[in-house]
This record gives C-alpha cells, sequence and structure tokens, in this order.
C-alpha cells in the first residue's frame, strides 16, 4: 500500500510542477500567476509561524510591506540590481522581525497577537510618513532590472520563471525547517509549551528564531511582488492583509505544507475573478469564507484531504 | 509526509486551474474597440465617478453610434478601491489578455500614476479623468496620458485667487496628511501668497480622522479669515460638519479646494452655503449641459458631477478620433485627438497640449444659499470663469520633457 | 498666558476635546471589555456592531420617523438581538477550543456586515441630525463647546459607570462573573448558564450599539465607520487590562486626554499614540493597567 502511495505521490508532484512549468503556454496570465506565487510564499511564511510553531501574528503585513518598500526603493532609487535589492529586503523584514519579535515573544496568545499588531500599526505609520515611500501615493516606477546583472526580466515569461523558481526554493526550504530537529523542537512547543520548558528548551529563543524566519521569508515575498509589479503602496503594510494571510492559511490548511499555497491562490484567484462581478461582495464572501472556515472547515482544504486520506487507509 | 505531497501536488494542481479560469481569455481585439474604466466604485470617491462614470460612457458609446470605423465599442470597468496596485495590476491584466484599447482613470492620483506607467509601457492612450494630481503632466507626465479634467494647480489657481480677490487675505489650512493633501496645499499658498494673502499657518490631519474637532479649535484660534480645506471626500464632509458645529464658520469662510456637487448634496446648502469651490464642470452652466445632465439623471437618480461629464466627453473625443483616422491604432488616434478642438457639453474650445494636459475652462463657484435654489441640486453660482491657459501650469514651471 | 507654546485659552479647548473623545472611546470599548472580560472573547465585530447600531438609528429615523430618543432604545435592543443570535448559533461552539477561532469568527462577521452595508448604503456616508434638545453650543469661556458633545461625555461616563457598578458591585453581576468564571459549578446551583452567556454577549453587543448612536450626530454615518475604530478600540482593552472594566474606561477617557495632546504638539502622529503606549504598557505590565495575570 505504501509503495503504491508512493507512485502516487510522485506522479502527482510532478504533475503539480509539470502543470506550474507550462502554465504560461497554456494560457495562464503569468503576472496573476507570479503574485499568486508571492503570496503564496507569504502564506508559507506566515504558516511556518501560525501552523508549526502555534503563534497567531496579527501584523506580519508589516514585514510583507516593509520588504517591499525597501527593495522598492532600491532597486529604482539606489540603482541595486534585483537579487541584490530582494536580499535587502530579506534581511530587512528579518531585522524588524527580530526587534518586534524580542518585544512580542515574551506574551502568549492574544497577548501576542495585539503587541504584533500594535507595532504591525507603528510600521504601517512610519510607512505612511517617511518621504520616500510616497505615502498614499505608493513607491511607483520601480524597474526589473537584469537578475545578476545578465538575466533581463522585462518580458513576463522570464520572470515568471525566475519567481517559480524561488517559489520552488522557499518551499523546499520550509520542508527541510520543519522537519529539522529544529522543527520538530517547534512542534514540541506548540503542543505543549510547558512540558518543552521542562524538558530544558529556552522556548523563547526558539519562538523568536522562528519569528525571525517567518518575517524574513515575508519579506522576501514583498520584495519579489514589487519586483513584479513595479510599486509598493500601502495596501502591502495595511493591517487588512495580515487578516487576509490569517485567512489564506486558514483555508488551505493550518500546518501543512501546500496548506497555504491553496490558500493563497485561491484567495487571490477568487479576489481577481470575483473584482469584475460581484464587486463589493468580495468582502462579504471572504467574510463567509472565514465563518464557515472556523465553525466547519478548521482543517482547511488541504488538512481535509490528508484526514479523508487518512480515514480511506485506516478502514 | 506522501501522504502530504499528494494532497500537496493534487490541491496545487486544483488551485491553479482555479487561476486559470480566471484571466485566461488571451483574445486580442481586432474587431473590437475596448474602452475600460478603472476607478473607485465602491469606497469614499464612488458617488463622484463610480458607476456614474460607467453610465456616462456607455450614452458617450451610445451617442457615437454603438460602433465606430466598423467595429463595436465594448466598455470594461474595474473597482480600484483606491488602492494603485489593484489598479496597475488590472490595467496590465486588461491590456495583455482583453485587447484593451483605451483606459480612462477614475479616481485617486496613486492610481493613475500607476496606470500611467503601465499604459506607457503598453503604449495604448490613457485618459485621466478622476485623478487631481499635476505630476500626471508635470514631473511624470508621458506621451500617452492624457489629464482630461482638472488638476491640483487648476483648483489651487481657481479657488485660491479668487478667495483672496474677494477679500480673504488670511488663511488657515486644513490639510489631509497624504501626497495630494500636501499638494494642493501648496500649490494653493503659491497661489494666495502671489495674490498679496498670507499664510497663517496649517495643521496636517491624519487621513480618514474620525474626528476634527481640536484641529479645527486651532484653526480658529489662528484668527485667519479663510479655512482652507485641503482634503477629499469623507474627509471634507465631516471638517465642514464639525466647523458648523464648533460655531468656526461665524468667524471663518471655508475655502473647499477639492469639493464636488455629491458632497453639497450630501452636507446640504445649510451647512455649505457661502462656500467657494473650483470645479471643471457644472450640470447647470448651460442648456446644453442641462439636457445632458436630464438624461443622466434619469438613469442615475441624480446629477451628473463634472468627473461623469468628462468620462463622457473624453469618451466622445476618443470615438470621433478614431472615426476620423478610421483605426484604433493609439499613436495615430493620439495625434488626431491632440489637433482636434474640443467641442462638447464638457468643454468649448478644449484642447490637447503637448504635455497631456486638456486644456479648458474652470469654473470658480460659491454655494447657493437655501433660499436662492430654486430646484433640486441647484446648489452653485458661477462666479467667474478661468478661460482656456488660465487656469493651468505653465510652460515655465512645467518640469514635463515632452512640453518644451 | 502660554503653555508649552500655546496660549492657555487653546490648551483648555484641548483638553476639554480630548474628555469627549476620551469618554467616547471608553463607552466604545466598553462592550469589547465586558465581552473579553466575561467570557474571553475577543469579539472583532464589535466595530461592526457598533456600526450596525447606528444604521439602526439612521434607518428608524428614515423609515419609520423614530427619533434619537427612541433609537437608543431601540439600536441595542436590535443589535442585542443579533449578538444573541451570534453567540446561540456560531460562538457556541467555540468554547471548547483555541480562543483564537472566536476571534477569527468575529473578524469573519466583522467583514460579512461591513461588506453587506458596503453594498446598501456606499460610502460617502448619510447624515444623521443632532437631536433639538440638544442643538446649539455652550461659551465655555476658553471655547464654544457644542451641547450634543457634552451629552456624549455625560451619557457615556454614566453609562460606563453604571455598567461598571452593575458587574463589579450587584448580586446579578457577581452571579454574571462566576458563571463565567466557572460555569459548571453555578449550573450546579440551577443558574442557566448558557443563558448568561448569550445575555453577556448580547449585551456587549447592545452597548456597542448605543455608542453608535451617540456617534451618529458627529461623524458620518458610514460602513467603515467601525473598521476605522475597532483597532484603536482594542488598543484601548489591552492597555487597560484584558480583564478590566473599570481598566477599559479609565484607559479610554485618558487616551482621549493624551491624543488631544498630541494634536496639539504633534498632529501627525495622534493617530499612532495609542499603539506606542499600548507597547510600552504590554512591555512593563503585560497583564495590563488594571488587568490581572491570568
Amino acid at each position: 500500500m505504501m509503495a503504491s502511495t508512493h507512485r502516487w505521490a510522485r506522479v502527482a508532484w510532478g504533475a503539480g510542477l509539470a502543470f506550474l512549468l507550462a502554465a504560461p503556454f497554456v494560457g495562464v496570465y503569468p503576472v496573476f500567476l507570479m503574485t499568486a506565487l508571492c503570496f503564496a510564499i507569504f502564506a508559507c511564511a506566515f504558516n511556518l509561524l501560525l501552523g508549526y510553531t502555534g503563534l497567531l501574528s496579527f501584523g506580519h503585513a508589516a514585514f510583507m510591506g516593509s520588504a517591499a518598500y525597501a527593495t522598492g526603493w532600491l532597486v529604482r532609487s539606489a540603482g541595486w540590481s534585483p537579487e541584490l535589492g530582494l536580499l535587502a529586503g530579506m534581511l530587512l523584514a528579518g531585522a524588524l522581525g527580530l526587534v518586534v519579535g524580542l518585544i512580542a515573544i515574551r506574551r502568549q496568545g492574544i497577548y501576542f497577537a495585539m503587541v504584533t499588531l500594535a507595532m504591525a500599526q507603528m510600521i504601517y505609520f512610519v510607512c505612511l510618513q517617511v518621504p520616500f515611500t510616497g505615502g498614499e501615493d505608493g513607491l511607483q516606477g520601480v524597474p526589473r532590472g537584469n537578475l545578476f546583472g545578465l538575466i533581463p526580466l522585462a518580458s513576463d515569461l522570464t520572470l515568471y520563471y525566475v519567481v517559480l523558481a524561488i517559489f520552488v526554493a522557499v518551499f523546499l526550504a520550509i520542508i527541510r525547517i520543519v522537519h529539522s530537529p529544529y522543527g520538530q523542537v517547534l512542534k514540541a512547543i506548540r503542543e505543549n509549551e510547558p512540558r518543552a520548558i521542562s524538558l530544558g528548551y529556552d522556548v523563547d529563543r526558539y519562538k523568536l528564531l522562528a519569528f525571525v524566519l517567518s518575517t524574513a521569508i515575508a519579506g522576501l515575498a514583498g520584495a519579489l511582488k514589487t519586483l513584479v509589479l513595479g510599486f509598493a503602496t500601502l495596501s502591502d503594510v495595511h493591517w487588512s492583509l495580515s487578516g487576509e494571510v490569517v485567512l489564506m492559511t486558514l483555508l488551505g490548511g493550518m500546518g501543512t505544507f501546500a496548506g497555504p499555497v491553496v490558500g493563497a491562490v485561491t484567495i487571490i484567484g477568487l479576489q481577481n475573478f470575483l473584482a469584475d462581478r460581484v464587486g463589493s461582495w468580495v468582502t462579504v464572501i471572504i467574510g463567509v469564507i472565514f465563518v464557515v472556515c472556523v465553525l466547519a472547515f478548521r482543517k482547511g482544504i488541504v488538512g481535509e484531504l490528508l484526514a479523508w486520506q487518512q480515514r480511506r487507509h485506516s478502514r | 509526509m506522501k501522504l502530504k505531497k499528494i494532497a500537496a501536488a493534487s490541491a496545487l494542481a486544483c488551485a491553479t486551474l482555479l487561476g486559470v479560469a480566471a484571466p485566461a481569455q488571451a483574445q486580442v481585439s481586432g474587431d473590437v474597440i475596448r474602452i475600460g474604466i478603472i476607478t473607485d466604485m465602491s469606497s469614499v470617491y464612488a458617488d463622484l465617478d463610480g458607476q456614474g462614470g460607467v453610465e456616462a460612457i456607455k450614452m458617450a458609446i451610445a451617442d457615437a453610434g454603438g460602433s465606430v470605423a466598423g467595429k463595436k465599442v465594448e466598455v470594461l470597468f474595474a473597482d480600484h478601491q483606491n488602492k494603485a496596485d489593484v489598479a496597475a495590476a488590472k490595467a496590465r491584466e486588461w491590456f495583455d489578455t482583453q485587447g484593451l484599447d483605451m483606459l480612462i482613470g477614475g479616481t485617486n492620483s496613486g492610481t493613475a500614476l500607476a496606470m500611467s506607467k503601465v499604459a506607457a509601457e503598453k503604449k495604448k492612450p490613457f485618459l485621466v479623468v478622476g485623478a487631481a494630481s499635476s505630476a500626471l503632466t508635470n514631473d511624470q507626465c508621458t506621451p500617452y496620458t492624457v489629464h482630461y479634467a482638472y488638476d491640483t494647480v487648476a483648483l489651487a489657481k481657481g479657488t485660491g485667487n479668487a478667495v483672496v480677490k474677494a477679500g480673504g487675505k488670511s488663511w488657515y489650512f486644513l490639510t489631509a496628511d497624504y501626497a495630494f493633501g500636501a499638494a494642493l496645499q501648496n500649490d494653493t499658498s503659491t497661489v494666495v501668497k502671489a495674490a498679496g494673502g498670507t499664510i497663517v499657518g496649517s495643521v496636517k490631519v491624519p487621513l480618514n480622522a474620525s474626528d476634527f474637532s481640536s484641529f479645527l479649535l486651532q484653526a480658529q484660534s489662528s484668527k485667519a479669515q479663510i479655512l482652507g480645506l485641503a482634503n477629499a471626500g469623507g474627509d471634507t464632509i465631516n471638517s465642514i460638519k464639525a466647523a458648523n458645529e464648533f460655531g468656526v464658520t461665524k468667524t471663518m469662510k471655508l475655502a473647499g479646494l477639492l469639493v464636488f456637487i455629491n458632497d453639497i448634496h450630501s452636507l446640504g446648502l445649510k451647512t455649505t452655503q457661502g462656500m467657494y469651490l473650483t470645479d471643471s464642470w457644472y450640470w447647470n452652466k448651460d442648456a446644453e449641459a442641462r439636457a445632458w445632465s436630464r438624461r443622466f439623471f434619469e438613469k442615475m437618480k441624480r446629477m451628473p458631477s463634472s468627473l461623469q461629464a468628462a468620462d463622457y466627453s473624453a469618451t466622445l473625443q476618443y470615438l470621433a478620433a478614431v472615426k476620423a483616422t478610421g483605426s484604433d491604432d493609439a499613436d495615430k488616434v493620439l495625434a488626431q485627438m491632440k489637433k482636434t478642438k474640443i467641442n462638447d457639453i464638457f468643454a468649448k474650445g478644449g484642447y490637447i497640449r503637448d504635455d497631456g494636459r486638456m486644456v479648458h475652462d474652470m469654473y470658480l463657484m460659491q454655494v447657493k444659499t437655501p433660499a436662492e435654489s430654486t430646484e433640486p441640486w441647484d446648489y452653485y453660482k458661477v462666479v467667474e470663469v478661468f478661460k482656456g491657459e488660465a487656469a493651468w501650469q505653465t510652460k515655465a514651471d512645467s518640469k514635463c520633457a515632452l512640453w518644451k | 498666558m502660554e503653555f508649552f507654546g500655546i496660549p492657555l485659552q487653546a490648551f483648555l479647548g484641548q483638553l476639554m476635546l480630548g474628555l469627549v473623545n476620551g469618554s467616547f472611546y471608553a463607552m466604545l470599548s466598553l462592550g469589547l471589555a465586558v465581552i473579553f472580560g466575561l467570557l474571553g472573547i475577543v469579539n472583532f465585530a464589535h466595530g461592526a456592531l457598533y456600526m450596525i447600531g447606528a444604521y439602526v438609528a439612521y434607518l428608524s429615523l428614515e423609515i419609520l420617523g423614530l427619533n434619537y430618543w427612541a433609537a437608543l432604545l431601540l439600536a441595542p435592543l436590535a443589535v442585542g438581538a443579533l449578538g444573541a443570535l451570534i453567540e446561540r448559533t456560531m460562538l457556541k461552539h467555540l468554547y471548547r477550543i483555541d480562543p483564537i477561532y472566536s476571534l477569527l469568527l468575529t473578524f469573519g462577521l466583522a467583514l460579512i456586515f461591513e461588506g453587506v452595508f458596503r453594498d446598501q448604503f456606499g460610502v460617502s456616508g448619510q447624515q444623521y441630525p443632532v437631536p433639538e434638545a440638544l442643538q446649539g453650543a455652550t461659551n465655555l469661556g476658553f471655547m464654544v463647546l457644542p451641547n450634543y458633545r457634552a451629552w456624549v461625555v455625560v451619557a457615556s461616563l454614566t453609562i460606563c459607570l453604571g455598567t461598571w457598578f452593575v458587574i463589579e458591585k450587584t448580586r446579578l453581576g457577581a452571579t454574571l462573573r462566576a458563571g463565567t468564571e466557572n460555569p459548571s459549578l453555578v449550573q450546579a446551583f440551577g443558574i442557566n448558564v448558557p443563558l448568561m452567556v448569550t445575555l453577556t454577549y448580547a449585551g456587549g453587543a447592545a452597548l456597542a450599539a448605543i455608542a453608535g448612536v451617540l456617534a451618529a450626530p458627529v461623524i458620518q454615518i458610514n460602513p467603515l465607520m467601525g473598521s476605522n475604530l475597532i483597532i484603536v478600540v482594542f488598543a484601548v482593552v489591552v492597555i487597560g487590562g484584558m480583564g478590566s472594566i473599570l481598566g477599559s474606561i479609565l484607559t479610554g477617557v485618558m487616551l482621549g486626554l493624551v491624543e488631544g495632546l498630541t494634536k496639539v504638539f504633534y498632529p501627525e502622529a495622534s493617530n499612532i499614540v495609542v499603539f506606542v503606549i499600548m507597547a510600552i504598557v504590554l512591555m512593563v505590565r503585560p497583564a495590563g493597567l488594571f488587568g490581572k495575570e491570568k
């Protein structure tokens, strides 16, 4: 039985990847997919914190957005090449994450969430006031440049494969982190923190590292999005985006690998698809999905799929 | 772990298929002229343009005959929710996958600037109707952007000059703390000082503040004659309301730097009477405008704002240019538009300058008292008309490389 | 006479306004504090319920011709009923699991309410007139204070202190507090605890609605009025101490005063001064100023 699952897994895995590789040629709009992949990276980063460490951060957009602005400015006004800009954005988000984390980690549960929210609002305010961000107008006209100074990214097709490569790298990296001994400790902390403390683990250190990793990857997502779309705006740091990423993770399935990706693509796809057709009802639909997920679908799409698989096999 | 991978792969494929369903139509318009409008349809500026703007465009298409140069004309619309990223992404998608021929930009300067860049990249005409920022024809001008209705310079020159002339020499600004508000304050200050007035002070108010009382108190204690409202939408409405409540209007006159007829309708004449404002058009300014506005009223049950009239005019002029050149090639049509005078319900003797600015008359108006108003929506009396170039940015001050 | 560079008159004026806003903040955070303090639910729908309360007032005037005073009674009843419905059909199922879920549920509900009202009413906002009895203004010497704002102070503080008194000092309040702290034991005494929980949530919702009616004549009633304020209200409750009703009342008033002063000296920051205070308080006193560490 395991052998056949193994084969099935390989086939399905390959099919999924093949689809993503071929997508632009099948008629899928590459810019849409790139945006969805950026949000998928964001959701994966968030899931690392919520699904695998059990920490609900209510201000995660602040990290995505700050990196978006930083990279945007560096690439546009300081003339940096895109890969350095991405790296810088990621590091900035991680550094911010360190500062916020140091303040927030000491609190538990809802207090942790509230502190992250407070700090995120302050970051929002800074982004609003500081001249280089362009305030309400946003930071615009970010060129795509040449990757490593060699590969021009102006073409949507080229950039798509770069984004896809980064996405796959992040995805695999997160799998590695979760399966590493460090990841196991995180799981232990999520399951039963007092126990982990009693076993001698410096729980705060582990949580802080998870937080910084999560914010750094979120920053990567933001920086990448800036390159794809050519601008960074206040929507990237607004608390409603923080709420959206919670939904993406919840809908897709907390604590699974594919969950946040599924959730992100679904929500972005829905917003895109519905915006033209139903206008302001998009908010309502998102709200309904939230409510339905919380009441009846807590494992999310992928979680439910997994649970169903397990039930089938245990018969 | 294996099960997770199955779930991962299959779910991933499913989700991406959903994405396929969305924007996968990659047909290019060969035989349809597509006009798109991206504006605020659901947020703070929805009444100014929004659905009414779409209706106005549809009216223009109908008036042009429904089809031009042998091709049917279609209109697309989308809500940018005042987000530059949504606007730019939608514009790009329409150009790439829907064969969009012409884009009309609705309210909000940030979105207009973003869309302007996309249109320049895709080399398609972009007619900005709703946004105010003069940067669109200044340091951020492009060969494809036409700024159609109004801008911050015109508002400043209009209201600023006129109010000082009418005796309002000392000013205090209540400014929405974002780029648009600051630009409006700057432009108006320059004009006021040049006209011999003084700026006593100003205060920056966070966008969408729920309470203006303390800022108004500061304004009042400055003892200035004029309170300049460098804000828009809900902020303007709230600050006017509060100014009345706190008796500020007894000692200062209000100068609304960006006010639309919908705002006046919302607040009522009692609260807004006597206020000066500058606008590009008024539904009751002449018989032609009135006739068209009645048609609009039938559909929308409210009188059109200047933006909605501009949407109509922009569409009409674009289609006329397409007819004249017999093609929807962007460069040809824009060239045609730039050499044709604009004469319709929106503007008489209007023309498009090299920097993309559509030059036309602007109107300084004052809000009527309830007694002076003879019918619903009869809110303004025209105090002064700024003819042609008088209202706009001059070549000397312009940084646009296309206009030298 | 100057006071930190501004005339005393202006300074007093700002303090007065700060008091007005502060009492409003206290009123607004009251419902949230009650629900969290007694039920442990982070009610993200609080802003939406406040907005619905304001709309009940507006609609009852437009459609039924009921005046402000009737609305003050009708809105809390209507929204309270809605709250009871929410609790009975949805929240009830989430008590046994991680409190994060009730937070997320109420967040989703807030989106739904906001979206529906936005679709119906647009966002430009609706006007609601100041009731006749409270129109006009009084000259206090250092400023002109609209009578309605004075009423807001009086009404808010009365309701706030009244609620606090009922919950902390009366027998009903004691039963309430016991029932939510140890439901099974209190139930054993024959008291219908689930009903009490429902009524408590409904009560919090009703308080939000009253705040909405109080706000209606002051700011434009629009579907976004709740979401603009909800985060500030949360900050107030967190600073005050999430278990403490008196804490949020006092913090609300204090915040109003601090914000008022910030508006004079550094207005751009007036929006975030509450978050700065929250971050500092949480670092120094993690349970909030008056909270009890659980």
